[in-house]
């Protein structure tokens, strides 16, 4: 809040953005060396001595960064010695990492705990997920049951109190706040604080130009209203979408960039299914609660068509109304969880090589630092990108529930005018 | 693989509630009075521009006003100033003509007083030549009358006067 009101006050919009542009180039190279340091509490420890390669040619680059990497680095490297036999998996690795997860593991031993809450045969348990684990000395997990509760790979079963390790239990009701819930919420408290103080600047700006964070924002605003609402629905009903639109264009692009954001934990929320489940599902709801007659008339009634081709179409019509929201679903999980596992790749692929020897390790890792730094520049590209095809494409789908068909040729118009 | 793939219920239920809350909240509290206030600044812009026009265009049309204006006022002074010239020609003229007929309105009465005078005079003078004659007559008589010769032949030659006369 307090440099929010700052960027707010700034008086050179200029200055303001090229200082964004300068930590955004800071943050890509930071992120290459902390993605390194988030993995090796994961990765098995005999790669951390070749870990230490990996740090270096980020050293040179990122100041602050780096030096907490080596710090923890070193610290690996004195366990590795003794698990040298432990052979690193790079597909487990890489799983852990997109999977959702009951706890945020920072780095190194460090894992902050998330509440878990449990509706089993009619009650609730609330506890923190920290009674599911003892921290061991490498930085792993050891986990335990809990109340006749066991944490199977980041799902929650019901076994009974001194069940045997390997008893199969029943699943249970879940709310916990996973990760991803948790970064979701996080997601929706920074937007509220940094939109209130937008719209804020809004009523105390009237009739002055735009300026601070407002000017950041602000074509970005434009951008979904101009861009995204008006061509796909019309002037008339772009007004009644345009804040759900925003909102889903923001909601995302923030997910997903909180999910770039090293040393948080590496939040995949827009990479979570049941996540962009809901938004394709309320994309879907407002699709077809706002679909007028002649929507609902070309779906079912095909005009124009003769008889036995209706048969084929009408089937056809009417799964696509349930294909599209699914694919808006996939597509968006699919593109964030891809991104993440790129980049995940690149970091396993050094550690691999280090397994082999220290100068594979080296010399891969060097390669692996400049791709990740790539990716992530790419990955910040998708991360607006897949906001934007995301709303647009939602944008697209209420015009079509919502078009008048008389206005047709009008709104095709509209379309090429506004391009 | 599983947890990728999975659809968590309990992560349903907080989506759900979570993104209902933010659609709501920002509706309310962001894009309401940020949608608004660009809608006022879009229009004001607009009407400025608007108004700008109209103001170019009322400059152009008080400008053209202001031309006719002042061509007409050069209009109205040339032909006043010609007004007035032909005014004071003519009252000089008139001035001039007045002057020229008392001079001669003048100049006849002194002559006609001249003539008066001059007649008057000449009546003085044949009343006092005609006393004079008389006179001399009498002068005349008085000696011729004491000869008789004299008398005749002056009778006669008096006559002879008269008569031709």
């Amino acid at each position: 809040m307090l440099s929010v009101d700052y960027f707010c006050t700034a008086k050179n919009g200029y200055v303001m953005v090229r200082l964004y542009q300068i930590l955004f180039i800071i943050g890509f190279l930071g992120m290459t060396s902390v993605a390194i340091a988030q993995h090796e509490g994961h990765a098995s420890e005999p790669v951390a001595h070749d870990q230490v390669s990996v740090e270096q040619p980020v050293h040179a680059n990122t100041e602050a960064h780096a030096d907490t990497t080596a710090h923890a680095a070193h610290g690996e490297a004195a366990h590795g010695e003794e698990h040298a036999k432990e052979e690193f998996k790079i597909g487990e690795m890489i799983m852990h990492h997109i999977s959702d997860a009951h706890q945020i593991h920072l780095g190194g031993s460090l894992y902050i705990p998330l509440p878990v809450i449990i509706l089993h045969e009619g009650h609730l348990d609330i506890f923190s997920s920290s009674n599911f684990y003892s921290v061991n000395e490498h930085g792993e997990l050891d986990y335990h049951d809990y109340k006749g509760y066991r944490n199977h790979h980041e799902m929650i079963e019901f076994v009974g109190e001194n069940a045997s390790h390997d008893a199969h239990g029943h699943k249970v009701m879940d709310f916990s706040i996973t990760k991803s819930v948790f970064g979701m919420m996080l997601v929706i408290v920074l937007m509220i604080i940094l939109f209130r103080s937008v719209a804020n600047k809004y009523k105390r700006n009237v009739g002055k130009a735009p300026s601070g964070f407002q000017n950041m924002i602000e074509p970005f605003i434009l951008f979904v209203r101009d861009d995204i609402a008006l061509p796909s629905l019309g002037k008339k009903k772009a007004a009644l979408y345009t804040p759900f639109l925003l909102t889903v264009f923001f909601f995302i692009w923030m997910c997903n960039i909180l999910g770039l954001i090293p040393f948080l934990g590496g939040f995949n929320i827009t990479g979570t299914l049941s996540i962009t489940l809901v938004l394709a599902a309320i994309v879907f709801i407002i699709t077809s609660v706002s679909g007028n007659k002649h929507y609902w008339g070309h779906i079912f009634w095909p005009p124009g068509v003769p008889g036995f081709v209706k048969v084929i179409l009408v089937p056809i019509e009417f799964m696509s109304i349930f294909i599209k929201p699914c694919v808006l679903m996939i597509r968006l999980t699919a593109n964030i969880t891809a991104g993440h596992i790129i980049i995940l790749a690149f970091v396993g692929l050094a550690l691999m090589f280090g397994q082999q020897s220290p100068a594979a390790g080296y010399g891969v890792g060097v390669g692996s630092v400049l791709f990740m730094a790539f990716m992530y520049c790419l990955e910040m590209l998708v991360a607006f990108l897949q906001a934007y095809v995301f709303t647009l494409l939602a944008a697209l789908y209420f015009g079509d529930a919502t078009q008048d068909h008389h206005h047709e040729h009008e709104h095709d118009h509209e379309i090429q005018h506004a391009h | 693989m599983e947890g990728l793939l999975s659809v968590s219920v309990g992560t349903v239920f907080w989506a759900s509630v979570a993104f209902l809350c933010v659609l709501v909240i920002m509706k309310r509290m962001a894009w309401g009075p940020i949608m608004s206030s660009l809608k006022d600044r879009e229009e004001g812009i607009a009407n400025a521009l608007r108004q700008a026009d109209l103001a170019k265009e009322e400059m152009s049309r008080l400008q053209a006003s202001n031309e006719d204006l002042l061509r007409e006022a050069r209009n109205e002074r040339d032909r006043i100033l010609n007004e007035a010239k032909s005014m004071s020609d003519k009252m000089r003229n008139d001035a001039v003509g007045r002057s020229q007929e008392e001079a001669n309105r003048i100049i006849a009465k002194a002559q006609a007083e001249i003539e008066n005078q001059k007649q008057a005079a000449i009546t003085d003078l044949k009343n006092q030549v005609a006393d004079l004659s008389v006179q001399l007559a009498e002068v005349l008589l008085k000696d011729s009358l004491t000869e008789e010769q004299k008398q005749k032949a002056l009778n006669h030659s008096l006559i002879k006067e008269f008569g031709s006369n």
